[in-house]
């Protein structure tokens, strides 16, 4: 019987169809999915916060409203991915618990600092684009929530691209020190951008798997240098340099060369030890534990109004 | 923390415009249908993306199980009459 499952199953992979929350699938194969969809999750409502800091002080109502709508998408793209990973049996309030005590992850990026303004702009610009690079190839996953849910984030996520990119259009036509703002952002979210993709291929032991499963549909390395080619050229078009001696054009691959990551950096954010881990796992805990009575107020409030409504038909 | 009374999920569907069925686009939880109404708002049309919503309990939802092998679709599967290219009809008979 589960060899008759598990030959379905592959064909339906083979045959580049999705799979849907009641077919059958392998254990390894639920497993890997809940892990990626909920560490995704995670890093979308994790990743509210770093620009969430500036919607107060935002230089215009232009910029704050913008901001404003920018992390409530974040938020909406957390819960469609929570929703996602709910139809593979996983529980809403168990994911959460799990982010808070640190046994699911979320991207390494969301742990840097926000300082300067010129920070959203490039959050906009690095992050949200390699971020797209990542997502677009997902709207083809094998798994159909996901893949669903990964088209409505893709739409959402080209205003975050280009809003980011604006602002720093805006920013370079400023004044000198605005300008040196804009080139210090730069610097200091390159390197941890290109380590959002995670590990080169070699070091990245589930990566084939999940390419075999067509969960993932590239490797890291691949969309690592997608994102360098996409980003060059917007970086001239902008004036600034990325901060890499070694970035140079190769005629004969027909691709930018690129320097090396310090992968001992990823490893050590990821491992909970990055500028701000502490503090954004400590936020997201102190949000839940602050809502928990709004939570019960209206558990309270919806099983009164269940309570009366049955006395209702009653009598 | 009290998870014990988490909020039950409801499945939301969208009309996108009139003249449209109601589509599925995900699901949410909420303590109630209102609630649940007020988020599917929030959550699934922050860009003018639907013109009514309708929220379902998912536990009020049955369902087939989507495998096509399923012996439940066979019956439609060897009635080939019902499908108008089984009915040969000569070309030159115009308006069929």
């Amino acid at each position: 019987m589960n060899e008759q499952l598990q030959e379905h199953f592959d064909a339906t992979i083979a045959r580049d169809q999705r799979i849907e929350p009641r077919d059958w699938m392998p254990e390894g194969y639920r497993k890997t999915l809940i892990r990626q969809v909920a560490q995704h999750a995670h890093s979308e409502i994790i990743g509210m916060q770093p620009e969430g800091d500036w919607i107060t002080r935002a230089p215009s109502l232009r910029r704050k409203a913008i901001l404003f709508a920018k992390v409530q998408d974040e938020a909406g793209h957390g819960m469609y991915l929570y929703s996602a990973a709910e139809t593979l049996g996983a529980e809403r309030a168990d994911l959460t618990r799990r982010l808070i005590d640190g046994s699911q992850k979320y991207s390494s990026i969301f742990n840097y600092p926000t300082p300067s303004f010129a920070d959203v702009g490039v959050i906009g610009w690095f992050v949200d684009g390699a971020a797209i690079c990542n997502q677009v190839p997902l709207c083809r996953s094998s798994y159909g929530p996901y893949a669903r849910a990964m088209v409505r984030i893709c739409k959402e996520e080209s205003f975050h691209q280009r809003q980011g990119y604006e602002l720093l259009l805006t920013m370079m036509r400023g004044t000198e020190r605005q300008r040196a703002a804009v080139q210090d952002a730069v610097d200091r979210w390159w390197w941890p951008s290109l380590m959002m993709f995670g590990p080169p291929d070699d070091a990245s032991p589930n990566s084939a798997r999940s390419m075999a499963w067509k969960i993932k549909r590239h490797s890291n390395d691949e969309l690592r240098q997608r994102f360098v080619d996409m980003t060059v050229p917007q970086a001239e078009k902008l004036d600034v340099t990325l901060p890499d001696p070694g970035l140079t054009w190769n005629d004969e691959r027909g691709h930018y060369d690129f320097g090396t990551p310090d992968w001992s950096e990823l490893q050590r954010v990821i491992s909970g030890d990055g500028p701000c881990n502490t503090e954004r796992v400590a936020r997201r805990r102190k949000a839940h534990e602050d809502g928990a009575w709004v939570r019960e107020a209206a558990t309270a409030h919806a099983a009164k109004q269940h309570t009366s409504a049955r006395k209702g038909t009653a009598s | 923390m009290n998870d014990r009374n988490e909020w039950p999920l409801f499945e939301v569907f969208v009309r996108s415009k009139r003249g449209l069925n109601h589509v599925h686009v995900g699901s949410l939880h909420a303590p109630d249908l209102r609630m649940a109404l007020i988020n599917a708002r929030d959550l699934y049309t922050r860009r003018n993306e639907g013109v009514s919503i309708w929220v379902v309990p998912t536990s009020a939802i049955g369902a087939s199980t989507p495998d096509e092998k399923d012996p439940f679709f066979s019956p439609s599967a060897d009635k080939v009459y019902r499908h108008p290219t089984f009915y040969d009809i000569p070309s030159d008979v115009p308006h069929i």
